[in-house]
């Protein structure tokens, strides 16, 4: 299977990623991608609020191995020929994206179900952290979603 | 000796982001209640919910300490 991890500032064309991605493999019949993009509000303390940037942080070492490892569990249950994951770090403005995953496979199913998967599981165990730049110039860390934790449980049922 | 590394809103509430220690407990969970045992700020901050992870891999507080392993202290992950 072909692997690309990688966790950068700059941005991703997720185009070029994907004819990488599938280029010299004839198995590959479908790619599912998955795009996630800087949102312009955000729920704070229980009211919308706009935000005008994210600052993303890592752990640098830690974050790669995980998603190395969210790669294998997802490449254990369906059948894979390539995944690609890149996450960006850094300063992010409205509109940017994120993060950007792609799932190829032999046929839909797996290539969908596997990038739901390493998304919903990334949400949860990948050691990031956003901060988010509101327009008046505060700044605030952005809480966890108990919904994330419930889109990632629902898989290991 | 041990490498202890605070992120996101952690580090900013310990207002320091890593640190060496001579000497460390034996468990992962002794470490955070002696950390969490310095002071106002640092009692704060391990009342949430913090991540543990020893030698990039997430680790429970029973994780024995060996002498050069790398503790990662974090609140719960906002990535995607």
């Amino acid at each position: 299977m072909k692997v690309h991890i990688a966790v950068q500032e700059a941005p991703f064309d997720a185009a070029a990623e994907q004819a990488r991605l599938c280029a010299g493999d004839p198995n590959i019949g479908a790619v599912a991608s998955f795009v996630g993009l800087v949102r312009g509000h955000n729920r704070v303390e229980g009211q919308e609020a706009e935000v005008s940037t994210l600052t993303l942080e890592h752990y640098p070492g830690m974050t790669e191995k995980a998603l190395g490892r969210i790669v294998d569990a997802a490449a254990e249950r369906w059948p894979l020929q390539g995944v690609t994951v890149i996450h960006r770090v850094g300063e992010l403005r409205l509109g940017e994206p994120i993060v950007l995953v792609l799932a190829a496979s032999a046929h839909r199913q797996a290539a969908f179900e596997a990038c739901q998967f390493i998304m919903d599981i990334l949400k949860t165990e990948a050691p990031f952290w956003k901060k988010e730049r509101l327009p008046d110039g505060s700044e605030r860390w952005v809480d966890a979603r108990e919904s994330d934790g419930e889109a990632a449980a629902r898989w290991l049922r | 000796m041990i490498q202890v590394r605070y992120f996101a809103r952690l580090r900013d509430q310990l207002g320091t982001a890593a640190e060496t220690l001579d000497d460390h407990p034996s468990t992962l969970g002794e470490l955070a209640e002696r950390l969490a045992a310095r002071g106002e700020a640092w009692a704060e901050a391990f009342a949430g919910p913090v991540l543990m992870a020893v030698n990039h891999e997430m680790a429970g507080p029973d994780t024995v300490l060996h002498d050069g392993d790398e503790v990662g202290f974090f609140p719960p992950v906002t990535g995607g």
